[in-house]
């Protein structure tokens, strides 16, 4: 009978967590707060800080922190659990998530919230704020946002009799600099001059490449994307030239994961990643590397990326004030400015920037305010209705034509059909 | 007295069924009823749409392009899992140097959590300094391959991977049959002087049938499910080349969150699964008769 | 049919011998392969990061990959959860199992065929996409984010009915006539008679039960919120984190931390475990 008699002690065990919500529920104000990880280091060891820190100060209200894995575990569990009427009040999500968070009906918007003042919400970087809002209404507070920044390698920049402290500064610049960073040896390649990753999710890169090319991929509204714009085809021209015609970036798919390794590893000498990868180079990379601004095509251009704090509609009046409150205390310049230097994140508001402890930081590690000073450039990350599914359409276009499958031009068209057909519903 | 027999078998399969069909039954008997009502977002409540949603899937490129992706991938792992299983268990059963090993070695697959594995199966399929590539280099000279990242090998990739994840497991099967085969078979065979060839044709495998179709039936069923290594290394890319049905309805369902088509995805692969279980029904039943 | 009796008749048959030299190349290049991914894991997790792609012989050692994976989660919890978990499925799915198995392997009847018939659907169908709907009944129970949530789905098992069924049919009726004799009753002859009887069913198929609970990811992700409730696995993910990159020491240090358990149980019992599967009759 050893079995039964485990597994009733293992039914026992389980048993006071089967009660615990119901007993907590007239305590002090709980809210739960879920949040992923997307960088190395013991990050739900700062979130539990930080929760703590904050009970300590407002002693009437209790967070309960919820690690929910990558970002796409993230929205999965929290429309999961909204569905089944059981949402957390409070989630740290994609900004992108914005409007599938709205047309789900699950998230209010911070404007109505207690204690959530204008001069607040408007103490961020504008280039954030453009994501975390629309219709007049901000759904999202930026709390680990990012964007993307190239990272080279001096000691190459020297081997191939460049200057190691003049990063290209346009496209132009940036191909001729790969020539001749791309070491071959025969018909091999030693090292490649340029890798801009496209698996996964890349229409975010290439976004930056349609920004630089001076052209919008999607409105406002979110209801409508302009991929069959000659000038995305242009960018999507130059991004596949630089493996299929100038051969200084591998051929197909550059897998994300690997890309920072490959640049560890000296097998490319020019990477663009996120800023949320500035710690992990500084710690890893074997040789004097340096950051800089994406270059400029038409115009200089990057899209945000990163997590939005929302509140959801299941939190009662007390518990959205405490939202509020808690959002407060994580956005603080103080804070704001630890939690950039802990994660590579880009701290969120200029006030963070101005705090001594940053202005220590960036003394150090001028690297750390790169992304800051490309921030005036950057815009809002493509975001629409059923945002995944039109940028699934996206994705494949942007794939087939890397993979060599199709021509820009037609396969931009064909994904603004099929984005067409999904946003004809939301125009009004 | 037959009363009560029959009381009993009922208390004692009673706590089975009510939870097979709790989280089983009923959850596909919901999921086909919402496939004909719309997707419910926000203010708009679900209504009902008849086929709609299968009509939408029958337009829709990328379904097509999965499920003949799916039918690909289940063609090849089968087979090549079967035969491996059949391989190592002939292997480990013989008379090859270091068994134990070699048996250790084949089952760890099984063992290893599939959410880790993909991570460090992505360092083997890298480009240029990639453990595949390496080996390839090394001993074929063959250049750097994008193995992941081409339309042409990533399907490939992906079920190499499944099949390694298989192989082991369904070796145990083989070599449980393999060692219940009664010695006596044997020696009458090598008496009558049959080469190993003939030993393995005339004997062992028709004694392996029963094992192989039970085997066979899993691995199809594992062919439309074993999917997490794609969800974490290619998210069906590039350009849905590695899409399946499952991790299809898996983006439908949690990405677009378009419940609706995703159940009637999720009913059209319950009616391939129940055309495999026909084909199970129809073989294993006439072969567990006799007992 | 040892390596040594065979020797003369291999001498005079030097095809033989050669087909015999290349299939054991065949069976080690093919276990190398096999064991690659533990291998390398081995490798990257006791070497600093640098290392995880450059196999120098001489490279340092270093144990900080694994206390960096242990210090990334609260791991010592999770274990504890993992183990609660598989002992409450594993330890359910034997009980109900072999209830139902028994009235299966025993009873002829027509309704008995239709039920059984019932059951195997499951074989077939994966929880991973009915995961909306079983949410939703759970959340009724009242059981989200408890670890018999995680684990109530899967107490009832097709597979585990269909092994133990296949296993009490072999059951000699003289032995179950015996015990009746004797002055047993139903649960009686199941207990003495059947249970020993299958007792290799139970390991192969335990050990199978186990290492797929213990390796479930989806479901426990969207059932748990608490550190009390989640499974290794979960708190595994936190090292697939997509932002970064991959960093391939870290990742190897946690797969070897949580998959140890398991790694020790295959190597201390893979004679038991063989053996149970052939005498469980799996066949």
């Amino acid at each position: 009978m050893l079995i039964t008699r485990r597994a009733a002690l293992g039914a026992l065990a389980a048993s006071p967590m089967l009660a615990a919500p119901a007993v907590r529920a007239q305590a002090p104000v709980q809210i739960t707060f879920n949040y992923p990880v997307a960088v190395g280091g013991p990050i739900t060891k700062v979130i539990d800080g930080y929760c703590a820190d904050f009970e300590r100060a407002n002693p009437g209200i209790r967070i309960r922190p919820v690690y929910t894995g990558t970002y796409q575990d993230s929205i999965t569990k929290a429309l999961t659990a909204a569905r089944g009427g059981d949402a957390p009040q409070m989630a740290c999500l994609l900004s992108t998530d914005m409007f599938t968070l709205v047309d789900e009906d699950v998230v209010v918007s911070w404007d109505e919230l207690p204690g959530a003042e204008k001069g607040w919400m408007d103490s961020f970087y504008p280039g954030f704020m453009e994501n975390s809002r629309t219709g007049g209404k901000t759904w999202g507070i930026p709390f680990q946002r990012s964007t993307i920044v190239m990272y080279y390698n001096k000691d190459a920049f020297k081997a191939a009799g460049l200057d190691p402290e003049t990063p290209p500064k346009d496209w132009a610049e940036q191909v001729a600099f790969a020539q001749k960073l791309t070491r071959r040896q025969g018909d091999s390649v030693t090292q490649w001059g340029i890798q801009i990753p496209s698996s996964g999710f890349p229409y975010w890169l290439f976004q930056a490449l349609t920004t630089q090319n001076d052209v919008r991929l999607m409105n406002e509204a979110g209801n409508r994307t302009f991929f069959a714009d000659p000038k995305v085809a242009e960018a999507l021209q130059y991004w596949t030239d630089l493996s299929a015609r100038h051969k200084v970036q591998p051929s197909g798919i550059v897998e994300w994961g690997t890309t920072p390794r490959d640049f560890f590893e000296r097998k490319v000498a020019m990477m663009w990643t996120t800023t949320g990868n500035l710690t992990n180079v500084k710690a890893n990379a074997p040789f004097p590397f340096g950051v800089a601004m994406l270059p400029a095509g038409r115009r200089r251009g990057s899209p945000t990326g990163g997590g939005n704090l929302y509140v959801f509609k299941s939190a009662s009046p007390a518990q959205r004030e405490a939202a509020v409150k808690f959002a407060r205390f994580l956005t603080e310049p103080e804070r704001a400015a630890q939690w950039g230097i802990d994660t590579g994140y880009v701290a969120t508001s200029p006030a963070a920037w101005e705090t001594p402890k940053m202005k220590e930081y960036v003394a150090g590690f001028p690297a750390a305010a790169v992304a800051r000073d490309q921030l005036p450039h950057a815009v809002a990350e493509l975001s629409t209705h059923e945002n995944q599914r039109v940028t699934k359409a996206l994705n494949d276009g942007l794939q087939a034509v890397l993979t060599g499958r199709a021509q820009p031009v037609p396969a931009m068209a064909q994904a603004q059909a099929e984005a067409d057909r999904i946003l004809r519903a939301y125009r009004g | 007295m037959r009363g009560r027999a029959t009381l009993h078998a009922w208390l004692m399969l009673g706590p089975a069924m009510l939870l097979l069909v709790a989280f089983t039954h009923y959850p596909v008997v919901a999921t086909l009823w919402h496939s004909l009502f719309s997707t419910p977002r926000g203010a708009r409540p679900a209504r009902f749409v008849g086929v709609e949603n299968y009509a939408a899937l029958a337009d829709d490129p990328v379904f097509w392009q999965a499920l003949s992706n799916n039918l690909l991938y289940a063609l090849g792992t089968v087979p090549l899992s079967i035969g491996l299983a059949l391989a190592m268990a002939l292997w480990v059963n013989g008379r090859i140097a270091g068994r134990a090993a070699l048996r250790v070695a084949y089952f760890t697959p099984t063992v290893l959590p599939m959410i880790a594995v993909a991570n460090l199966w992505l360092f083997f399929y890298t480009p240029d300094y990639g453990l595949v590539d390496r080996i390839t280099g090394f001993l074929f000279g063959w250049g750097p391959t994008n193995w992941i990242g081409s339309q042409e090998t990533a399907l490939g990739a992906m079920m190499a991977i499944a099949v390694w994840k298989e192989a082991g497991f369904f070796m145990i099967f083989y070599l449980a049959a393999l060692q219940a085969i009664p010695p006596v078979l044997y020696e009458a065979a090598s008496v009558e002087g049959a080469s190993r060839f003939t030993v393995f044709r005339r004997v062992t495998l028709p004694l392996l049938g029963p094992t192989t179709l039970f085997i066979a039936v899993n691995a199809l069923i594992n062919g439309f499910r074993l999917v997490d290594h794609i969800i974490v290394m290619t998210h069906g890319g590039p350009d849905n080349a590695t899409a399946l049905l499952l991790t299809y309805i898996y983006e439908v369902g949690f990405r677009f969150w378009d419940t609706a088509q995703a159940s009637a995805l999720t009913m059209v692969l319950l009616l391939i699964l129940a055309l495999v279980a026909l084909a199970q029904f129809t073989l294993l039943g006439r072969r567990t008769h006799y007992r | 049919m040892s390596a040594t009796t065979l020797t003369p008749t291999a001498a005079a048959q030097p095809r033989l011998r050669l087909g015999l030299w290349l299939e054991t190349l065949a069976a080690w290049t093919l276990a190398l392969a096999w064991a690659a991914p533990l291998l390398y894991a081995l490798w990257a997790a006791i070497h600093p990061t640098g290392y995880a792609t450059r196999f120098e012989l001489f490279a340092p050692l270093t144990l900080d990959n694994f206390t960096a994976a242990w210090n990334a989660a609260p791991f010592p919890r999770y274990m504890l959860n993992s183990v609660l978990l598989v002992t409450f499925v594993t330890g359910c799915q034997f009980v109900l199992g072999t209830l139902a198995a028994f009235v299966f392997a025993r009873s002829s009847s027509r309704w008995a065929g239709v039920l059984f018939a019932i059951v195997l659907v499951q074989l077939m169908i994966m929880p991973d996409m009915l995961i909306v709907e079983n949410y939703r009944t759970m959340r009724a129970l009242g059981l989200v984010d408890t670890v018999v949530g995680i684990g109530l789905p899967y107490v009832a098992s097709a597979f585990g009915i269909f092994l133990l069924r296949q296993t009490f049919k072999q059951v000699p009726k003289e032995l179950e006539d015996a015990a009746r004799i004797e002055g047993c009753g139903t649960f009686g002859i199941l207990w003495k008679v059947y249970v020993p009887l299958a007792r290799p069913t139970y390991l192969a198929y335990g050990l199978t039960s186990v290492s797929y609970h213990w390796n479930n990811f989806l479901w426990p992700l969207v059932i748990t919120n608490t550190v009390e409730t989640r499974p290794l696995t979960v708190g595994l993910a936190v090292f697939a984190s997509t932002d970064q990159g991959i960093d391939w020491a870290i990742i190897s240090a946690a797969t070897l931390l949580t998959s140890a358990p398991l790694l020790l149980a295959f190597l201390l019992f893979q004679r038991q475990f063989v053996q149970s599967f052939m005498r469980a009759g799996i066949r």
